[in-house]
């Protein structure tokens, strides 16, 4: 009897060590600890043996049966974690040192600075305005205090159009419209007009690498009851200083814009030597960026707004400059030629 | 325009003062500078008068003499010069051994077989003139060695001022102008221009002179005879030069010196040639001849100065070739006007002919000025040629004044603009010292602006400010931000869904942004074969503003087919869509172009893909649908077939379309192109419906797919609208496939309920009545 044990733990080890997949091992459960297995076959025979035996045989046939019952737990745990092992063995290192395809679009530069300037001046309770390309004499000039025939028009070539039309040569084109679209908030409520409007601009010149016949630029008005020459500064500086990140040093010097009264011409400190003196400032230490200066009174006047009891300030910049200096984009004509070789490269551009 | 820096201080005594650095406030408070500030006669060092005492020909040179020379060493000295005005007798400049020409100092050198002991030198070479022809001739008397800059105004600092920024100051034009404006930087005094006192010559006769017409505001004239001298002495050549004017002879020299001095320009007749000046316009165009012996066409808006009938000069421009001043003129009527500025600026445009006189007259000059001018130049005339004659008295005729200008300014006006508190000392001794009148009373500054400010410059109390500001120095201003109420700042739509669209088609659907100019591009366009439509036209120019962008975007794709095999790009930007026949405004959209070009997609997936797109902005920016209808093409460039109006709000909002291939085949033989074409501001109108949430259903969905032999979706979607089940949720096109029957659309119907678990039969309910009324039109289900 005793000896079937042994016999039985015998080829239960033999049949383990064959077992190589959990099905396998199920069928030796089945064939030793099941019903009709042979554990249960070998109680069947105890019937035949003394008090004394029939104890010692149960309890080394129970112990068979646990240590069966282990030894196919150990041996399931043991080809599970084989498989894993191979699962994960089968995944090879991955060439993560090839280039990342990055698959983009592209913003026009242009977008990019414009958004920038935008940003800054909404943030500081700004209005963003848009305005149309073809405006009339009396939008790009009249209303601006230059009349026909004031040599200031000298100043810019102007495409004009056979209906009497024009593209307009400055932003400030938007300037009457937006003094009357919100005068009356102004006098009536008290809210200053504050305001930026960027736009494309358009001049008769010849082209090269510096010069273009279509560019952008972005004019911001602010008027209201007590504006002076110290807030247009500090406007100006914030608006550089956020568009460059960095702290930008500005100054004015004397300029003449016939509807501004004084009129300015803003220079910035140098952003490649910071103001020590290099070629790309000529040495001087400062860049013209724009013209800016204090509304003229005929300009409030004429946007129905009374210039003895309003002041304020304007400014324009020149957006495509300011991209060509903040991305050092050497061609200008580079910016209208549709070449994705240059613009592909302009991806979103936040701070 | 040159500034010399002695001729400023012939009017306000700059000595001791750090030059350069007031000509860096200057540029900051005045007008722009150059960037290059010329440091005249720094050039040349040791230079000195000498005299040529003997002329040898060069044993082996045709052109070399062997000169001795005096130049006040006591010993004379040999010199091999190869100038051809060499002439015993004669004073010139002189480099002596050690002196200095550039970067060249004077050693001894043999010149065929001579040793040249020092350097005779031309005007050009010590930089005083352009003319290199020969050496130096100089007819004073000066001993031999004195150094020539001791004698002649050699050093000088030279700056350039950027004309345009003097455009608004016609008091600038001239070097007084301009000293003042050093004065008042500086705080020195401005010294009197001194002139000869006209009313000595009252009791002479007076010319014949009228003004016949208003653009004509003021002539003075005056006469003078036995002018004798026909070369200007050397320091008022050098002035001109260093202005960049050349020297011409006595008499225009000082008139050109006068305008460039006060800045009124001046014209001398030969006396013969005027004997009754009138001033007045032509009734018929003629041809004139000017000084520079150009033929010019003067229609009948020129303003002329005529003796008697006939045509002397062109006003303000330029004299005519018959009545300048020639050799043999000793005897000259001076004239010294001043005309109306815009028609002076008109007449030049009229005549492509832009002239120093001309450019300072369209900036309004001065009347006031004239009679003084006449004085000045008077001056320098007998100054430097004692034995002229004047022989008339001062004729002068003053026909339009400008109004005076007296402004009233408190301080708190100047104040708000300023933002700070500048002393009342400060302003009224900035304003006097620019010559403007002004008083303080009770706060109030009552100033009068002098004449010559007030053609048109200072004419408002906010130029008032700009004087004050410029002087105090913008450096000294504070920088702050304003105080003022808080509202909420709205973006326009418009420029908000702009903004959304480039969003859109740059980080989902990762499209290039680009621009480009407004009007056809008709040349590249022509090689594409497309023709440039009629549009609206810029004045004067072949440019056609462009009705679309698609033709643009083309010529925009053909230049990068070789970058990538597949890429879109795009753009917002105007075009010109006819022009409004009562109103005579151009029609001016916002359009946003959108042109995908592929070599791999074929053409259906692609203009698929630009379906989806416009779906996409429709879906994101409106939370609304597009639909589609069929449209016949408008221009050549478009395919003949596939152009399909987008639909957006029950509104047509652009249009999708492909190019015809014969475009298409130009660019790429094997590629595809679709674009669209929206505007920006139609769909901007839109109202955004919003986003709807639709809590989703807890019992689960239920696909049901059907292929069905069409090769159009509409049918079927249109079909399962009308049976209108609540039970339908989603319906899209799950697979597409061609075969030799023709096209299967497989169509996948998601199924949803609410309140319960759906039954196979609720389905099925759906989908047969589908399958019934589908055949009943001949959409037929794939066997």
């Amino acid at each position: 009897m005793f000896e079937k044990v042994n016999e039985l733990q015998k080829k239960f080890s033999e049949s383990l060590q064959a077992a190589d997949s959990s099905q396998e091992l199920e069928k030796i459960r089945v064939e030793f600890l099941g019903k009709k297995g042979s554990v249960t076959d070998l109680l069947k025979g105890m019937k035949s043996l003394g008090v004394e035996e029939k104890k010692q045989y149960g309890q080394q046939v129970n112990k068979l049966k646990s240590e069966i019952s282990d030894a196919i737990s150990k041996k399931v745990e043991e080809l599970h974690k084989a498989a894993v092992e191979r699962e994960i063995n089968s995944v090879p290192e991955f060439d993560v040192s090839a280039p990342a395809r990055l698959r983009r679009g592209s913003y026009h530069p242009i977008t990019l600075v414009q958004r920038d300037c935008e940003r800054v001046f909404r943030s500081m309770g700004f209005t963003v305005e848009d305005y149309s390309e073809i405006v009339s004499d009396y939008e790009c000039f009249e209303s601006l205090n230059i009349p026909k025939d004031h040599p200031a028009r000298d100043m810019q070539d102007t495409y004009y159009l056979t209906n009497g039309q024009l593209l307009k040569s400055q932003t400030s084109a938007a300037q009457n419209a937006i003094y009357k679209k919100y005068r009356k908030a102004l006098i009536e409520q008290g809210k200053p007009i504050k305001a930026v409007f960027p736009g494309r601009c358009f001049r008769n010149e010849a082209t090269d690498a510096c010069h273009e016949n279509t560019f952008f630029q972005m004019e911001g008005v602010m008027v209201d009851k007590n504006i002076g020459i110290p807030n247009l500064i500090f406007f100006m500086k914030t608006m550089l200083s956020e568009v460059f990140r960095k702290d930008i040093k500005v100054r004015l010097r004397t300029g003449f814009f016939p509807f501004v009264e004084p009129g300015f011409e803003l220079d910035i400190s140098c952003l490649i030597c910071g103001g020590e003196g290099c070629p790309s400032c000529k040495h001087s230490g400062w860049l013209e960026l724009c013209p800016c200066g204090m509304i003229h009174p005929e300009v409030l006047r004429e946007g129905g707004i009374d210039p003895e009891e309003y002041t304020g300030f304007a400014f324009g910049v020149g957006l495509t400059r300011l991209g060509m200096m903040k991305y050092n984009i050497a061609d200008i004509r580079d910016l209208n030629s549709g070449d994705l070789k240059c613009l592909s490269q302009f991806t979103q551009d936040r701070e | 325009m040159f500034i010399s820096m002695n001729w400023v201080g012939d009017f306000v005594d700059l000595e001791g003062l750090d030059k350069l650095s007031l000509i860096s406030q200057f540029s900051l408070s005045v007008a722009e500078v150059e960037n290059d500030i010329f440091m005249k006669g720094e050039d040349i060092d040791g230079i000195v008068v000498a005299e040529i005492k003997s002329v040898e020909p060069h044993p082996e040179s045709n052109k070399l003499h062997l000169l001795k020379v005096d130049a006040g060493q006591g010993e004379l000295v040999d010199v091999v010069c190869g100038a051809p005005n060499v002439r015993v007798g004669m004073k010139t400049a002189f480099a002596p051994l050690g002196s200095r020409i550039g970067d060249i100092t004077i050693a001894p050198r043999k010149l065929a077989g001579f040793t040249s002991n020092g350097m005779c030198c031309a005007e050009a070479e010590i930089g005083i003139s352009d003319d290199g022809s020969g050496i130096m001739d100089i007819t004073d008397d000066i001993a031999n060695g004195t150094p020539i800059k001791d004698v002649y105004a050699v050093d000088d600092i030279v700056f350039e001022v950027d004309n345009k920024s003097l455009t608004n100051r016609p008091d600038l034009w001239g070097h007084y102008g301009i000293a003042r404006e050093f004065s008042a930087l500086s705080g020195r005094p401005l010294k009197k221009l001194e002139t000869v006192e006209l009313s000595q010559f009252d009791s002479l006769p007076k010319l014949d002179m009228k003004i016949e017409d208003p653009l004509c505001y003021r002539y003075s004239c005056i006469k003078v005879d036995k002018v004798n001298r026909s070369i200007s002495p050397v320091n008022m050549r050098i002035r001109l030069y260093y202005a960049g004017m050349r020297p011409i002879n006595f008499l225009a020299d000082i008139t050109n010196y006068i305008m460039l001095e006060m800045g009124q320009p001046m014209h001398a007749f030969d006396s013969r040639k005027v004997e009754n000046i009138r001033i007045k316009r032509f009734g018929e165009p003629f041809d004139f001849q000017t000084l520079d012996k150009e033929t010019r066409h003067i229609d009948t808006d020129t303003l002329m100065i005529c003796n008697g009938d006939t045509p002397v000069a062109i006003a303000g421009i330029m004299g005519g070739l018959d009545s300048e001043i020639v050799d043999d003129t000793t005897s000259l009527t001076l004239e010294s006007a001043c005309f109306d500025p815009a028609s002076i600026r008109k007449s030049t445009v009229r005549l492509s002919h832009r002239t120093d006189a001309s450019m300072r007259y369209e900036k309004s000059l001065d009347p006031e000025m004239t009679v003084p001018a006449v004085g000045r130049f008077l001056k320098h005339l007998i100054d430097y040629d004692p034995d002229v004659k004047v022989i008339s008295s001062l004729t002068d005729e003053y026909v339009y004044k400008y109004p005076e200008v007296s402004l009233e300014l408190t301080r708190a006006f100047i104040d708000r603009y300023t933002g700070i508190s500048i002393s009342d000392e400060k302003i009224l001794s900035t304003l006097r010292s620019l010559e403007f009148e002004a008083e303080l009373d009770n706060d109030v500054f009552s100033v009068k602006v002098p004449t010559f400010r007030a053609t048109k410059d200072v004419v408002n109390k906010a130029a008032v400010i700009k004087e004050i500001s410029r002087i105090y120095g913008f450096d000294n201003f504070p920088q702050y931000t304003v105080e003022a109420p808080l509202y909420p700042v709205n973006m326009s739509t418009e420029k908000n869904v702009e903004e959304q669209i480039k969003d859109i088609l740059v980080v989902r659907e990762r499209l290039h942004e680009v621009h480009s100019y407004v009007w056809w591009y008709t040349d590249e366009c022509k090689e594409l074969g497309i023709e440039t439509e009629d549009n609206i036209r810029v004045l004067n120019s072949n440019l056609v503003i462009r009705n679309s962008i698609e033709p643009t975007q083309l010529c925009q794709v053909n230049k990068n087919t070789l970058t990538a095999p597949e890429f879109g790009i795009f753009e917002v930007g105007r075009v010109v869509k006819g022009v409004d026949p009562e109103t005579n405004l151009v029609n001016e959209r916002k359009m946003l172009c959108v042109t995908l070009f592929s070599k791999t997609a074929a053409l259906e997936e692609l203009y698929l893909r630009m379906r989806d797109i416009v779906a996409v902005l429709a879906d994101d920016i409106k939370h609304r649908e597009v639909t589609f209808e069929k449209r016949e093409p408008t221009h050549s460039w478009q395919h003949p077939k596939n152009l399909n109006a987008v639909i957006c709000g029950g509104k047509e909002i652009g249009e999708i379309g492909l190019i015809h291939p014969s475009i298409v085949k130009k660019i790429d033989k094997k590629c595809a192109i679709v674009y669209a074409e929206i505007d920006v501001a139609d769909f901007a109108e839109l109202d955004s419906l919003g986003i709807k949430y639709d809590e989703p259903s807890k019992y689960p969905e239920m696909e049901v797919d059907l292929t069905f032999r069409t090769a159009f979706f509409a049918p079927i979607g249109a079909t399962l609208k009308n049976i209108g089940s609540p039970l339908v949720k989603n319906v899209s096109v799950a697979d597409i496939y061609d075969d030799e029957k023709g096209r299967a659309l497989t169509v996948r119907i998601v199924f949803s309920d609410k309140e319960k678990t759906l039954t196979r039969d609720e389905v099925n309910e759906v989908v047969n009545e589908l399958i019934e009324k589908l055949a009943k039109i001949g959409v037929a289900l794939k066997q």
